[in-house]
């Protein structure tokens, strides 16, 4: 079962829509029972760092997370903000993210990139030949983004995509059965059904 | 790298699809959803959609009919129009429309933005503001529900909703909108000089060249309306949008990615 996690951080219908569309089955849920009986976990997430954190104790979320992470028939997806959480932690926030890619969320330096923050729009990205997310995709894809944060990594291993905005950044991370992705998959076209596939696939 | 944003405007009313001249005269195009499949189809950047009498009439957004929407439309959303508490705003993004645009209700009350930047982070809050040329020269704002221009100064307006968390600025030209004869680039380059936050621009594109020429002077993102719904001399109503391609060669020859 695919479960788009609801934690009140918006954005979960047009994940489900797009999953819906490729005739996929999920549910959007907030229940701990859904979430630990899912084998694909989707954690969407638009807004800020610490309240996405809170909201996620609230719910009693990062046991089951962390312990999700662990079990190697179970896959995780964070998208944007949901990829943040994945990191230690966010110049963004003073909580603690979910640790489960070693790593920080950085804000965007405006005069070291000369750019106007947010970085807003449709962006192309380098991907690492042996990424699982990007299997078998087109040339010159492109994805939207929406954020004003990045993530650092010291594992590099983990980096499968980056892109460029003024300076190079970590747009698709996978660890073992942990993945992330900075852009949104799911406003992205065939672009980002092809990249959500490959996750519901796996 | 990125590259910047084409992006239709398409103008609601009640359940209708329309295009405006000059913030007036709505003329009835067809059913939104048809726009949206064809604009989906065309893999267009972004859609910006306008519920353009909502405030006026005192109505809620059209929930059912944005959430028709969603549902068809692989590309981001920003939507504007009606919208004037947290509540309406958590509704409209539990349907998957990632942006919201804040107009009328903030030239009165700039709180709200602070509150939508609090739950929906800064880069998802839009700031629409509607621009009238006065007649001594200089700009003032417009305010579409008294249809009277406003005594706010329209500079001290944007640096104070930059300033409660505004993450994009949306600027549309009373006077160019539905003219097709080129954008104001004029009063986009004062606001591109005071602000760091992408801007898009709208307001009068008659052609793609116009789209280009907005892009190189600075914006993030052209939007349009005519030139999207109506093609020929006689505006004969007809969805389209450029290929990838097209655009691609056409900002390459202003310099742009």
């Amino acid at each position: 079962m695919t479960t788009i996690l609801d934690y009140g951080m918006g954005n979960v219908g047009s994940v489900r829509n797009m999953i819906k569309r490729m005739n996929f089955d999920c549910i959007i849920s907030s229940s701990r029972a859904d979430i630990e009986a899912s084998d694909k976990l989707i954690i969407p997430g638009v807004g800020s760092f610490d309240s996405a954190v809170v909201k996620l104790q609230d719910l009693g979320m990062y046991e089951i997370i962390q312990k999700k992470a662990q079990d190697p028939g179970a896959y995780i997806l964070g998208i944007c903000l949901g990829m943040q959480l994945l990191f230690n932690n966010s110049e963004e926030g003073v909580l603690p993210g979910l640790g489960l890619i070693n790593g920080a969320v950085r804000k965007f330096n405006e005069k070291e990139i000369n750019r106007r923050i947010p970085h807003i729009g449709w962006n192309y990205v380098k991907e690492d030949p042996r990424s699982r997310l990007f299997a078998g995709c087109e040339e010159a894809q492109r994805f939207y983004f929406v954020h004003s944060y990045y993530a650092t990594t010291e594992d590099p291993d983990c980096i499968k995509c980056v892109s460029n905005y003024g300076i190079d950044f970590v747009s698709a991370v996978e660890k073992n059965n942990v993945l992330g992705v900075q852009f949104h998959p799911e406003k992205s076209h065939r672009y980002g059904k092809a990249l959500l596939k490959n996750f519901l696939e796996l | 790298m990125i590259y910047k944003r084409v992006i239709p405007c398409l103008l609601l009313d009640e359940d209708s699809l329309v295009k405006t001249k000059n913030f007036a005269k709505p003329n009835y195009i067809g059913d939104p959803m048809n726009a949206v499949r064809i604009f989906n189809d065309k893999e267009v950047d972004e859609l910006i959609i306008l519920d353009i009498n909502c405030t006026r009439n005192r109505r809620e957004p059209n929930y059912g009919l944005l959430k028709d929407i969603v549902s068809e439309a692989f590309m981001p959303i920003a939507y504007g129009g009606g919208i004037r508490n947290l509540e309406q705003i958590k509704k409209i993004v539990n349907l998957g429309i990632e942006k919201i645009i804040l107009n009328n209700h903030v030239l009165k009350d700039v709180k709200l933005i602070q509150d939508a930047a609090d739950f929906l982070g800064s880069s998802s809050v839009v700031v629409a503001i509607d621009i009238k040329k006065s007649m001594f020269g200089g700009y003032k704002i417009y305010d579409h529900v008294t249809r009277k221009t406003s005594s706010k100064n329209v500079f001290d307006h944007i640096n104070e909703v930059i300033e409660k968390g505004a993450g994009e600025l949306f600027i549309n030209s009373v006077d160019n909108d539905g003219i097709m004869s080129g954008y104001d680039l004029h009063f986009l380059e004062q606001v591109l000089k005071i602000t760091n936050v992408p801007v898009i621009v709208s307001g009068g594109a008659g052609n793609y060249e116009d789209l280009a020429k907005a892009l190189s002077a600075g914006a993030s993102g052209a939007a349009a309306g005519s030139i999207f719904v109506y093609v020929g001399k006689h505006n004969a109503v007809m969805i389209n949008y450029p290929e990838f391609n097209v655009l691609k060669n056409l900002k390459k020859d202003y310099g742009l990615q």
